[in-house]
């Protein structure tokens, strides 16, 4: 994830009040959750289309209005040659171009790849290794074209997507914590698992937005939002192995859906080579 | 018209989970290259799965597939479970037929309403269905918003709830929490007993194929997450034999791998397979309400899988209800799993058919191997099979309709090409 993304769009008033914006939903490598995440939003689902014009949303419809487009969102991290030079169309075609969730904003869990030889994962699942095309790497958006903003998660909350798109309608700046999970979860008013429990949570170092969930649930935060805004992953790192993690288990821990976020890399790749 | 050459092209499949192309070629009426290609780039679960801890896999997996997350939670826990030789509280198993209970209606709702229907209808998506039927598309996204519900009290959230584990789950529902479903859930039942009806009421094409239909089949249940392996030739196996009974075969002018029977052919899974070969499983409301609009198995228009999921959606709704009534908690959410080294398989039925994993770990409970089939995959060739019998029939018509007809053939199955792909070997043609 870039540092030099902003949070807060200059081109936020850019829509007049009563005209439609045009919004576009582009697909890389990912699960499909993300945007299945603006279907899952069944009480406001009617209402925002009806605010905003859907101009290509092949999950949705087979209808396709050609671009520019006022609102890009782009699921998936960039993994193909192919896919690197659509990104690059995209971002032409789209005003503001928003990430959804961890496989865009950080490479996703096919981020994996990035510490393997890939040549090695392709024989391992495919039977003709020599026809598939991919990179070694599998990188977030950002690191392709410039982002205008980005929702974190895996899968993101599908409030947040209703926020931003209801934020950028009226004019204003979304309202997305940046904040830890811990904060969350205080507030929901649980124990904390790391504290009475010794559970390695992941809650000190990841932004919230899910609602402080793997807490709520009798388990350790996992790190779906990605880091937050000022994550302290080696002291938290270094908690783990008091609380008794190898560190191959350390390693493994800060190297999930957002491994490739720098933050959580820097950590992951320190205990790997301890 | 003979030999009058014709191209079918979709570049984009739309309303198909994933990314995936469309080319038909005809020759006359004869179809000389039917290929339903798969561009989705591969992300290899597999491969990284290598290296994990066992642990770990239900939350891997689950992002395999945003639609089906609880399907690929529930192969791999089970597959587990068989490997460490656990044996789960029945409870537990109980809140395990719930949450498959509430991915089987959001999915089959998702798909009924919003991807398939507006086929039927001649709109070009859900949103243009809505200006003329606002008050049924309302209603679909309630009956939706239930069976998320459903997920999320079990798992948290909808899409890769994070509750289940091997062994159980993190925690379990209070009773109370799963009484607060049993209103919605009856509305659900209602909407989906009205959902058979209005989509035996669309117009279906005559188009009838011979298939083997390939489903888990239970001595006493409906099949969510246990049973054999059966299919209408005479195919009856437990899980750990499926590898020894179906293959994966390269087609050269095809994208992607093609999964067949042994010595035989393509073959059907998902909610046709399912009806077909536990019919006498339903509950009786599904059962009736399936006979009173005439779906009798065999079904063998694949078009008509939209009613069969509208009758699965009632079957959901009452095992739900069912399972609330019985629900007590477990005494413990989960038991605890060892590391070991062992060998196990599970198969579950996803709302689109079964989904096959099999995981090798060693002593310290890290995986060594990982093998996972989704369902898309398995129905690939049987697609492009039903497209080259269906091609030739709805030729004539001017080709954007004709196109438009095969992507409704192709949404019959409810392709969830995201899925699919981490293992439909994508091969790029070089010159």
């Amino acid at each position: 994830m870039s540092s030099d993304i902003k949070h807060e769009g200059k081109r936020a008033s850019k829509f007049k009040r009563h005209s439609k914006p045009k919004i576009a939903v582009f697909k890389f490598a990912s699960c499909d959750g993300c945007q299945l995440s603006l279907l899952d939003a069944e009480d406001e689902l009617l209402g925002v289309l009806g605010a905003v014009d859907i101009a290509y949303f092949p999950e949705a419809t087979r209808a396709a209005v050609k671009g520019p487009y006022d609102i890009g969102l782009v699921e998936g991290s960039v993994t193909t040659h192919e896919d690197a030079h659509r990104i690059q169309e995209v971002r032409r075609q789209c005003k503001q171009l928003i990430t959804i969730g961890a496989c865009a904003t950080a490479g996703g869990i096919q981020a994996l790849r990035n510490w393997k030889d890939v040549d090695e994962f392709i024989n391992v699942v495919y039977a003709t290794p020599k026809f598939i095309s991919t990179l070694k790497l599998s990188t977030p958006i950002a690191e392709h074209v410039p982002v205008d903003f980005e929702l974190r998660g895996c899968p993101i909350n599908k409030q947040q997507l209703i926020e931003f798109i209801t934020a950028r309608l009226m004019g204003r700046k979304p309202n997305i914590p940046l904040y830890s999970v811990c904060l969350e979860c205080k507030r929901k008013g649980n124990v904390c698992a790391a504290v009475a429990q010794g559970i390695a949570c992941l809650g000190p170092v990841t932004q919230t937005g899910c609602g402080a969930l793997c807490p709520s649930y009798d388990r350790g935060c996992y790190g779906c939002y990605g880091p937050m805004e000022t994550p302290n992953t080696a002291s938290l790192a270094h908690q783990f192995s008091v609380l008794g993690q190898s560190d191959a288990q350390v390693t493994r821990a800060f190297r999930v859906f957002n491994a490739w976020a720098w933050q959580f890399r820097k950590t992951s790749e320190e205990y790997e080579h301890k | 018209m003979t030999g009058r050459t014709t191209t079918i092209r979709v570049n984009t499949l739309a309303r198909v989970e994933g990314e995936g192309a469309l080319y038909i070629k005809l020759a006359g009426e004869r179809v000389t290259d039917v290929r339903l290609k798969i561009y989705e780039p591969p992300r290899f679960f597999e491969a990284f799965l290598r290296g994990r801890h066992f642990s770990e896999a239900p939350d891997i997996t689950a992002r395999i597939c945003g639609i089906c997350p609880v399907a690929y939670q529930m192969s791999a826990v089970h597959a587990l479970e068989r490997a460490l030789g656990l044996s789960i509280h029945p409870a537990v198993r109980l809140l395990r037929r719930l949450f498959f209970c509430g991915e089987w209606i959001e999915s089959h709702v998702l798909h009924l309403y919003m991807l398939h229907a507006p086929d039927f209808l001649g709109y070009q998506s859900v949103v243009e269905m809505a200006r003329d039927h606002r008050q049924l598309v309302e209603k679909a996204l309630r009956l939706k918003k239930i069976g998320n519900r459903v997920v999320t009290v079990l798992g948290g959230r909808e899409i890769h709830p994070i509750s289940a584990v091997v062994g159980g789950f993190y925690k379990s529902p209070l009773k109370q929490q799963l009484h607060e479903l049993v209103d919605d859930l009856k509305w659900a039942r209602d909407m989906a007993l009205e959902t058979v009806h209005w989509t035996a009421g669309l117009e279906f094409p005559e188009f009838e194929q011979d298939y083997e239909f390939v489903s888990l089949r239970h001595s006493d249940e409906y099949p969510f997450n246990e049973g054999r392996l059966v299919s209408n030739r005479g195919l009856d196996i437990g899980p750990a034999e499926y590898e020894d009974h179906f293959v994966e075969s390269q087609v050269k002018h095809s994208n992607a791998l093609h999964s067949v029977v042994r010595g035989r052919n393509s073959y059907l899974v998902g909610p046709l397979a399912r009806f077909n070969l536990n019919f006498d499983k339903l509950t009786p409301a599904a059962q009736q309400a399936a006979q009173d609009v005439g779906l009798q198995p065999p079904v063998k228009n694949p078009f008509r899988s939209i009613i069969v999921r509208a009758v699965e959606t009632v079957f959901a709704c009452e095992e739900a209800l069912r399972i609330i009534r019985e629900y007590e908690p477990p005494p413990v959410p989960r038991v605890e799993a060892p590391n070991r080294p062992a060998v196990g398989q599970a198969i579950t039925e996803a709302p689109r058919g079964i989904l096959y994993h099999r995981y090798a770990l060693d002593e310290s409970g890290m995986i060594i191997a990982a093998k996972i089939v989704p369902p898309t995959s398995q129905n690939q060739k049987r697609i492009e099979d039903d497209l080259r019998e269906y091609a030739p029939r709805v030729i004539a018509w001017p080709l954007a309709e004709a196109t438009w007809k095969c992507e409704q053939a192709i949404r019959n199955y409810d392709p969830c090409i995201s899925c699919a792909t981490h293992f439909l070997k994508l091969v790029v043609e070089r010159e």
